[in-house]
């Protein structure tokens, strides 16, 4: 039962719970007439404590195609938050108005602060650069619905595996799904953190490697998920810039990839993919953002026990 | 040499890490307590060198969890009309709130006071607890 729930880690629903959510999600893409005015008289909050305009936007436009309606903020100076005002607080004011909250916030945990002291479902849009279980579900129903299954895959991960939460997520979700193998394409500054290599991987017997040249490796990929190298995760400047170029996918290297290897990426990119690929039919990135619109309008209209 | 009576009716904390025996007396709160409490610090002790003792003159039911988590020897008595009765064996407790916390400066406890700190045991063998916010991992001997 997903009704009243909180989506705060991707390991909160069961697979069984994931397959209702995609299986919605599906019936959507295929009669979206159908749920437009599923959520009539339903409010969704958007707590953005620090600016995201994509995912903001996705919620945002699912609640508006599903017939709902959205009050929130998209930075915290034009909120209480500038005053000092605590998540809980804020929550729980946020409670009284709205019949579902969505949080983004710098500091990891908060989402989870928020859904201790809510009376409405929290659904964590990003928590610092620890998780962000709506990309997960995006990338999982991107991955279901374009390949038809979520086992016996080989998933390639590319570039800040550190700080990149898109990565941790979607690394925990398919550790739970048969026949999974993991590749991991990072600088030695930026490799995955040991709680997800040991917890994760290692604990649930995961076949992974780690690697540093995405030209090693993208033969043996069904599926390439590059990532940014986000300029606010670090706190020096010279080991950002150092960094940011060394994994970029051109047209080269997509010539040793599989003909039916699909490359996601949670958006936005900065120039870790050369636009060259953006016409290769492989490059799904873009069709991914509106997958993930649709796991969204899945998610909330579960969450809230709409029918 | 400094000569503190047994107690009839209480509890024997004894091979405490010195230097442990001032937290410790913190944690259970004996520093407010309104009967006879003993801190001995810097005991000769052949296990351990220096150790510290509590001895509390009172039948309590104290959380013992803590203990485990500061430091697994520390060994517990109950004592009754002058004999131990039972020995409590301390381990890792699963869980834990509001005695350590989190140093990640990511971490919304980090900013949010108000919030309880909670710890899992993810590795009892390692001794690694993990925070429920942020899921940084410590281990007990970092702590």
């Amino acid at each position: 039962m997903l009704k009243g729930r909180h989506l705060i880690d991707p390991m909160d629903f069961t697979l069984e719970e994931l397959d209702e959510i995609f299986e919605l999600a599906g019936d959507i893409i295929d009669h979206p007439v159908k749920y437009s005015d599923s959520m009539k008289g339903k409010l969704l909050a958007t707590l953005f404590y620090e600016p995201s305009t994509r995912t903001r936007f996705s919620f945002e436009a699912a609640m508006l195609r599903l017939g709902g309606q959205v009050i929130g903020f998209s930075e915290p100076g034009s909120s209480s938050v500038s005053k000092g005002e605590s998540v809980a607080d804020t929550i729980k004011t946020v409670g009284c108005y709205a019949d579902i909250a969505v949080m983004r916030h710098p500091k990891e945990g908060a989402p989870k602060v928020a859904s201790m002291y809510s009376e409405i479902p929290v659904i964590n849009a990003g928590d610092g650069g620890h998780q962000h279980p709506t990309q997960t579900l995006t990338d999982l129903l991107t991955i279901k619905t374009e390949k038809g299954r979520l086992s016996d895959l080989t998933i390639g991960f590319c570039g800040d595996l550190k700080f990149g939460r898109t990565v941790h997520s979607l690394i925990k979700a398919l550790s739970r799904y048969q026949g999974i193998k993991i590749v991991l394409i990072s600088p030695e500054e930026l490799m995955i953190p040991d709680y997800i290599r040991n917890e994760i991987l290692i604990n649930n017997n995961i076949e992974f490697k780690e690697a540093e040249r995405i030209e090693d490796e993208i033969g043996s990929l069904d599926i390439l998920y590059m990532t940014r190298v986000q300029k606010e995760r670090f706190f020096n400047e010279d080991d950002y810039i150092r960094l940011k170029d060394r994994f970029i996918l051109d047209k080269e290297k997509m010539e040793l990839a599989h003909a039916d290897m699909m490359v996601l990426h949670p958006l936005p990119r900065v120039n870790e993919i050369d636009y060259e690929i953006d016409e290769d039919p492989r490059a799904m990135y873009f069709k991914q953002a509106k997958y993930g619109m649709y796991a969204r309008m899945a998610l909330m209209l579960k969450l809230l026990g709409v029918k | 040499m400094l000569r503190i009576n047994s107690i009839k009716n209480g509890i024997v904390i004894d091979h405490i890490a010195a230097g442990l025996g001032i937290k410790i007396f913190q944690y259970l709160g004996l520093d407010k307590a309104d009967y006879t409490v003993a801190l001995i610090m810097n005991v000769d002790s052949k296990k351990l060198g220096k150790k510290d003792i509590i001895k509390i003159e009172n039948e309590l039911d104290l959380d013992y969890t803590v203990l485990g988590l500061l430091d697994p020897n520390i060994t517990v008595d109950i004592i009754k009309e002058n004999v131990i009765r039972e020995k409590i064996k301390l381990s890792l407790p699963e869980k834990v709130e509001n005695v350590i916390k989190c140093k990640n400066p990511r971490c919304i406890t980090s900013v949010e006071k108000y919030i309880p700190n909670i710890f899992h045991l993810v590795d009892h063998s390692a001794g690694e607890y993990r925070c429920t916010y942020c899921d940084e991992i410590y281990k007990v001997s970092d702590l």
